[in-house]
């Protein structure tokens, strides 16, 4: 038995995905490319989903083509980090806040991050979406650049509190 | 009527950031050999090999059981993988017994691993999604968001984190096994640690570890003869849930209060800090200690943090978790739940060293993965059901 020790060496690979984003998800982006914020009604309990993949993962329903919600781009801090740890394929500059929103008029929240002082990050505080330049709009939810705070009364925690 | 199951063997390997003398077949091998060692058995004795692992794009290896398999020993038994995020290990050691307790299998070997050094859990875990905003930086970056809920709702005190830290890293210095151990522990030092993600601290948070953990498992017939103790397998329970869904409590899910419910009543448990002398929980953020002692339903909502505070959960306290360090001293990942469950049964086999719990009886093991929605948990004893 051989006594060296294992050798390991880094061996990047890369593998090319064509993804196909379904009818639901196309709709979502192809509203989003052009601004709009589109949620989905679940037809059993009601609740808006955003964003959206088409079907309830909680009563496994298809949602109804009529089920569209037109959302405003702002919303409510539900929670968040401040991360100060790197991450490669995160091209953000550390510290950065990640936020969960849940946008007026949604029932569940979103992932983002937040633009401001990070002593004034905190649950409840009211943000709103700065968006990309126009002419650089794709079909991504990275079109909104981040969240910024809104000059409003924060939030009663009872409003979102089922939403951490 | 199941096949009463009994765990007979346990083997782990000493859990370090970087096994260089050891391929991962060779690291796996070394686990599974010391259990058939500590169960007086070899290979010929062994019905079917039950495997489990993080997701395989950790090490960017897929599907590593079909050449594992045969390379530490079990060529031409039957295999199978398990695959439940996080919570895997857990889930590794309930199929193992589900062999057994279905009449499939006499006696089997189950193992779990992960060899960090050969992979890349954050970036594994900090995939960017088409058509998404990649924001989420690895297990803390996900975990943190629900430890800053819970203590928003709990009013915990914001040092209950740091508390559980020097606690688990005080009893990993009494495990050799243990990865991170850090002999001047103290308050000060995990409070003066730097912040990861707000608000989880470098010392609150797990290391990157190699390390495997196999456990023999075999039916009352065979056990029963035995005149050493074994560990009686008392209920075994699985749930999980979706990641996302309207109204999901992230930072209590539905699947951790059903799944406890059902454990206990399948036990005969019906009160758990007091019918259960020590649990091994996975606490991969010291955070989730007073998190899970609810969801376990040790004690009621938003009063886990006391059990912290009160000192019941050290190793000299009432309900005493991870005497052997946990999660938060060791982190193979995929073996990191199955070491929750072996070190369960070691303890009420009256095995576990310096860290043992005096007169241990009876034990809880519990594991969970993904976005906190699957769950994994036993009851061990030892005396038979």
């Amino acid at each position: 038995m051989s006594e060296d020790p294992i050798e390991v060496f880094l061996q990047p690979i890369q593998l090319d995905y064509d993804y196909t984003a379904g009818v639901s998800a196309s709709r979502f982006l192809r509203a989003i490319e052009q601004g709009k914020l589109l949620g989905q009604r679940c037809p059993v309990d009601g609740r808006v989903y955003f964003p959206s993949r088409g079907s309830c993962p909680q009563h496994a329903v298809p949602f109804a083509d009529d089920g569209a919600v037109e959302l405003p781009d702002r919303g409510t801090i539900v929670t968040y980090s401040i991360v100060r740890v790197p991450s490669e394929n995160i091209p953000l500059e550390l510290p950065y806040i990640t936020v969960q929103v849940l946008l007026d008029g949604a029932d569940t929240v979103l992932m983002h991050v937040l633009d401001g002082d990070l002593d004034t990050v905190r649950m409840g505080l009211r943000v709103e979406a700065v968006w990309k330049p126009k002419e650089e709009w794709t079909t991504s939810l990275a079109n909104i650049l981040y969240f910024r705070p809104l000059d409003e009364p924060d939030a009663d925690y009872d409003s979102y509190k089922e939403h951490i | 009527m199941a096949e009463l199951t009994a765990v007979v063997g346990i083997g782990q390997t000493k859990y370090v950031s970087k096994r260089l003398d050891k391929s991962m077949p060779g690291l796996i091998r070394e686990a599974a050999e010391r259990a058939l060692e500590d169960a007086g058995c070899t290979w010929n004795d062994i019905d079917a090999v039950i495997m489990g692992k993080a997701p395989d794009m950790f090490e960017g290896v897929m599907m590593p059981e079909l050449f594992l398999n045969d390379a530490i020993g079990g060529a031409y038994k039957p295999m199978l993988r398990v695959h439940t995020a996080g919570s895997v290990g857990g889930s590794t050691g309930i199929v193992a017994a589900s062999m057994v307790q279905s009449g499939i299998h006499e006696r089997v070997l189950c193992v779990a691993y992960e060899k960090q050094s050969e992979s890349n859990a954050t970036w594994a875990l900090s995939i960017s999604l088409p058509f998404s905003l990649a924001s989420v930086a690895g297990a803390g970056g996900y975990f943190a968001p629900l430890v800053r809920g819970y203590i928003r709702r709990s009013g915990a005190p914001e040092d209950t984190g740091i508390r559980v830290a020097v606690k688990d890293r005080q009893n990993a210095l009494r495990n050799p096994l243990a990865h991170l151990q850090l002999k001047d522990i103290s308050f000060e030092m995990v409070a003066n640690s730097p912040m990861l993600w707000d608000p989880i601290r470098y010392l609150e948070t797990c290391p990157s570890s190699d390390g495997a953990c196999a456990m023999v498992m075999e039916n009352e017939a065979l056990a029963g003869k035995r005149s050493n103790k074994v560990a009686w397998i008392h209920a075994t329970e699985m749930k999980s849930e979706p990641t996302m869904f309207s109204g999901r409590d992230q930072v209590m899910p539905q699947a951790i209060l059903d799944n406890s419910k059902s454990l206990y009543k399948k036990a005969g448990i019906t009160k758990p800090r007091e019918e259960i002398d020590c649990a091994e929980i996975y606490v991969p953020f010291s955070w989730f200690e007073p998190m899970w002692m609810e969801g376990m339903r040790i004690t009621d909502i938003n009063q886990g943090w006391k059990m912290t505070y009160e000192g019941a959960t050290a190793l000299d306290g009432d309900f005493p978790v991870n005497m052997s360090g946990g999660v938060l001293s060791s982190n193979p990942i995929g073996a990191s739940g199955l070491i929750r469950f072996a070190e369960a049964a070691r303890q009420v086999r009256g095995i576990a060293g310096d860290h043992q719990v005096d007169g241990a009886k009876k034990a809880l093991g519990h594991a969970y993965g993904g976005g906190s929605q699957y769950f994994s948990t036993w009851i061990v004893s030892s005396d038979k059901p």
